[in-house]
């Protein structure tokens, strides 16, 4: 094992340097301004607890906690007895897979997943394989898409879950959930989808997916961090082990107080996306397409990864090919972008989400993924994508490999020696 | 649309973008203004009186929200953005 050293040096921003412009909105979102000021009340005056029976101050509080849960419930076209309100994506997809496996283990011990799902199923995953179940991690197709004739093909007698991300928080793949759907339902398997990337930014409708179990984010859809909603389907009835042991809240199965300030907060996400979605997707598409289009009329050798058509289009992860991802990003310093899912950041390890589209090594460490949202303008991303082009042709002009490329040498064609 | 309700709307938004202006931050200052800008663009030949009427109260009360969001704003305000002029 070898020590390896961080390029990019964490620092606090003087008092008058300039804050870098955000282009990460698959880590996070800016809270909507309308959102905040849906839950400052009830983080000032109305602070009571929904659970409290007897007094105005938890009526108020259960009332608006039940109003969030329908504005939640209508984002998604389910019935509000169906939400579940979490701390995140992270808490609902344990919930769900470890959930579900738990409670049909007697009959069921088998449990179908991705190789391109977020770290939190996958480790749920091998949490289960560790007490006994056997777990298939589906490969993926270079579009990034799954096999549904492999996924059909998988299905054991024994398999009580199938776990797919509808929107891939990476590269932007969206699977095709309905057909997806289709076959669990024919199957009788349960399908979860984590569809934290996805809700508010595409139409969802839990009868047209066919989906029994959803996983909803706040911080990703500009509410606030820390709150997520589980969808559990009653009919036909989904039945999970719960996870939180206490006092019995949300139909037992996450007990604990619910935190109405959050929880209004996501409701008040989910009922301004549901308003802003169709405005939002044009111009969330418009800008995508203007900054692809800036970057690869400059520059040659530049991959688009994931599928051209099945994607949300906000997602970009682009490879620039005979350049360094780590050192883009610092020489991108005036721009807050990431080079992967920011849960694998941690490690200089190539994201495993390329590794799983057949992404080469080096291609894979020269990705970046761009972030675009609500809040972004034309101006934030021209200065992306000139910067961007800008600082590649000065890395390449750097690069040995580069220089060999122009002169016509296939690199895979040279023996590398050791010194 | 009658001439008073009509100079109504007129104030309406140019109070909203007079306010919107005011937010310190640069992504939610372009976006309330571009956004109020588009919104009014969209209804422009609504000519139902009543529609009119309910879309001037949310107008309304979007607006006192804009001026809250600016004064908080204000309190908690950072240095700014690299492509703010």
């Amino acid at each position: 094992m070898y020590r390896v050293y961080f390029l990019i040096k964490r620092h606090e921003l003087e008092i008058d340097e300039l804050r870098p412009l955000y282009m990460d909105f698959q880590a996070t979102t800016p809270m909507d301004p309308r959102v905040l000021d849906a839950m400052l009340p009830y983080q000032v005056n109305y602070y009571g607890n929904p659970h409290s029976k007897t007094h105005a101050f938890g009526w108020e509080s259960e009332s608006a906690m039940e109003t969030a849960r329908r504005q939640v419930a209508d984002l998604i076209g389910a019935d509000p007895r169906e939400i579940i309100f979490t701390s995140g994506a992270t808490e609902s997809n344990n919930m769900a897979i470890k959930g579900v496996a738990r409670f049909y283990k007697t009959k069921k011990r088998h449990v179908i997943t991705t190789q391109t799902e977020h770290k939190c199923v996958l480790d749920s995953c091998r949490i289960l394989a560790s007490e006994g179940f056997s777990i298939t991690y589906l490969p993926v197709q270079a579009n990034g898409i799954v096999d549904l004739e492999l996924l059909e093909a998988s299905i054991r007698p024994d398999t009580s879950l199938l776990s797919v991300m509808t929107i891939n928080n990476e590269i932007g793949v969206k699977q095709p959930m309905k057909e997806i759907g289709q076959i669990c339902r024919s199957k009788g398997v349960f399908l979860h989808t984590d569809a934290a990337q996805a809700v508010g930014k595409i139409p969802i409708n839990v009868t047209d997916m066919k989906v029994d179990l959803m996983s909803i984010s706040g911080h990703k859809i500009y509410g606030p961090k820390g709150v997520g909603a589980l969808y559990v389907r009653r009919r036909p009835r989904v039945r999970l082990e719960p996870l939180q042991s206490g006092g019995g809240q949300e139909r037992g199965l996450r007990s604990g107080t619910v935190p109405t300030p959050l929880a209004v907060g996501l409701g008040a996400a989910c009922s301004i996306a549901q308003q802003e979605m169709e405005y939002d997707h044009q111009r969330v598409s418009m800008l995508a397409n203007r900054l692809v289009q800036k970057i690869t009329s400059e520059l040659p050798d530049v991959i688009m990864n994931g599928d051209a058509e099945q994607r949300y289009a906000g997602c970009v992860n682009l490879s620039f090919a005979y350049v360094e991802g780590e050192s883009l990003l610092m020489a991108l310093k005036d721009v807050a972008l990431s080079s992967g899912s920011a849960c694998t950041s941690a490690s200089l390890e190539p994201s495993y989400v390329l590794r799983a589209i057949g992404t080469d090594e080096d291609l894979a460490h020269s990705s970046i993924r761009f972030g675009i949202g609500r809040f972004t303008t034309e101006a934030e991303v021209d200065y992306t994508a000139e910067k961007c082009i800008t600082q590649v042709s000065r890395l390449r002009e750097m690069s040995p490999l580069w220089e060999m490329v122009q002169e016509g040498i296939d690199l895979k064609s040279i023996k590398w020696t050791q010194h | 649309m009658a001439a008073a309700v009509r100079s109504q709307v007129i104030s309406l938004y140019r109070m909203m973008l007079t306010e919107s202006k005011k937010f310190p931050s640069y992504n939610y200052r372009t976006y309330a203004l571009r956004r109020v800008r588009d919104a009014f663009r969209a209804n422009g030949a609504l000519e139902d009186p009543r529609a009119v009427e309910r879309l001037v109260v949310e107008g309304q009360q979007t607006l006192a929200l804009i001026k809250r969001q600016v004064s908080i704003g204000r309190m908690y305000a950072t240095q700014k953005s690299v492509v703010d002029d």
